[in-house]
């Protein structure tokens, strides 16, 4: 230990970068802090929209746009926006970017747009977003708000994909739409149904908490 | 529409049940399901307020309507909603200050509990009238309640039993849930 200590020249540059404060604002939101799986928040969109990798993806970056956008905004109003209507100007700025991205959907890809139905408008309510206005953006410059922002939404799209992907090719036999299985692969429909969203996510924290023992004890 | 208002009832509250098959509401949903006494509290705050915002969100699409600026539609909501969840919250706790104690942390929950929300995007895009819309909100409430009652008493009899430590606490809560919603998945014959 006192080695390491003692020789701070020899660290190699992927090292500096690694230890460096921006890249630990954009790290965490990927890994230590998993706004699913380990932070346990926006449950309603990673349970409803994840039955095929398709939907998971879109409605995984529609949140890190309007993520990082609100982060943005409540970022640069911190010091204009008053304490005590706070949150209420935070939902209206998340209101206003949701509503954006809803008719951008709509406008890219009508299907897609259906397919996710009123959860895009349900981006709201995504706990994840408020907490992060509150507990991030409210207290930080623009920079770290916008890398905080995007770490946080790439590791949502990384738990909403990974959770579509294992519910698509077991209920489904496909990965974003092409097949996996040959014709004899029986489907297991429980999986692209609403029970099965409950069992992967399930399976996925449990996975974590293992690991998490094992590094525990090891 | 055509639908019975018995069906609209028995469809929000069994068929597609908000926690269950809509996966609407899943916070308060993991979050106070330990004690049954607060679970059919909290199930009562809700249905409370999704009655009294279902009646805003008709009232204001009809607004919006009116004056042709449907992209209001969400920010309104959500700031109609916010407002009836505070003046809910101030009038109980002037009209009966035993039930404010009974209700006080969960009130101010609701607001971003996304069942709400959800309850007032649906009815709209259903284009329920008014009192369809009341008795579509009033079976979303009574499915919700239920939905987070039966997870607490299976809950609190879960507290007698000693499961692995790696599934203790959410892992666990959802793989009941999983359970509960094949078990209910059973009421689709309802719908005919």
């Amino acid at each position: 230990m006192s080695q390491l200590v003692k020789e701070p020249k020899q660290k190699s540059f992927f090292t500096t970068l690694a230890e460096s404060p921006s890249t630990n604002e954009f790290m965490k939101g990927i890994w230590k802090d998993n706004p699913v799986f380990v932070q346990v928040l926006g449950m309603c969109p990673t349970l409803a929209v994840t039955n095929t990798a398709e939907n998971a993806l879109a409605m995984g970056f529609a949140t890190t746009f309007v993520l990082v956008m609100s982060n943005i905004l409540v970022s640069a109003l911190r010091n204009v926006i008053p304490k005590e209507v706070r949150i209420a100007s935070y939902i209206l700025i998340i209101a206003t970017f949701v509503t954006m991205t809803d008719y951008v959907i709509q406008a890219i890809s009508v299907d897609l747009h259906k397919s996710l139905g009123a959860f895009i408008s349900l981006i709201v309510v995504n706990c994840l977003i408020l907490s992060r206005a509150e507990a991030f953006a409210s207290k930080n410059t623009i920079i770290p708000s916008v890398l905080d922002g995007l770490g946080m939404g790439l590791g949502f799209v990384l738990a909403l994909f990974s959770l579509g992907a294992v519910r698509e090719l077991l209920g489904n036999g496909s990965i974003l739409g092409y097949s996996i299985f040959s014709e004899n692969f029986q489907e297991w429909i429980v999986m692209i149904l609403p029970a099965g969203g409950f069992f992967t996510l399930a399976l996925w924290l449990l996975l974590f908490n293992i690991l998490k023992e094992r590094r525990n004890h090891g | 529409m055509d639908e019975s208002l018995w069906y609209i009832f028995i469809n929000a509250s069994l068929i597609s049940n908000f926690v269950l098959a809509y996966f609407l509401g899943i916070c308060p949903f993991l979050g106070v399901s330990g004690k049954l006494d607060t679970a059919s509290k909290m199930g009562g705050a809700v249905t409370f307020v999704m009655l009294i915002s279902s009646m805003c969100a008709y009232g204001i699409n009809a607004l919006l309507v009116a004056i042709d600026a449907p992209f209001l539609q969400l920010i309104s909501y959500i700031v109609v909603i916010a407002s009836t969840v505070q003046l809910v919250e101030m009038f109980v706790k002037k009209m009966s200050p035993a039930l404010f104690r009974a209700l006080g942390i969960f009130l101010p929950l609701i607001t971003t509990n996304c069942a709400i929300l959800g309850l007032a995007l649906f009815q709209t895009n259903k284009g329920y009238g008014f009192l369809q819309s009341l008795v579509y909100a009033l079976g979303a409430g009574v499915g919700f309640t239920l939905a987070l009652v039966l997870m607490a008493g299976i809950r609190q009899q879960l507290d007698f039993a000693s499961p692995p430590k790696v599934v203790k606490g959410t892992v666990i809560t959802l793989l009941i849930a999983g359970i509960l919603s094949l078990s209910f998945m059973g009421f689709s014959g309802l719908g005919g």
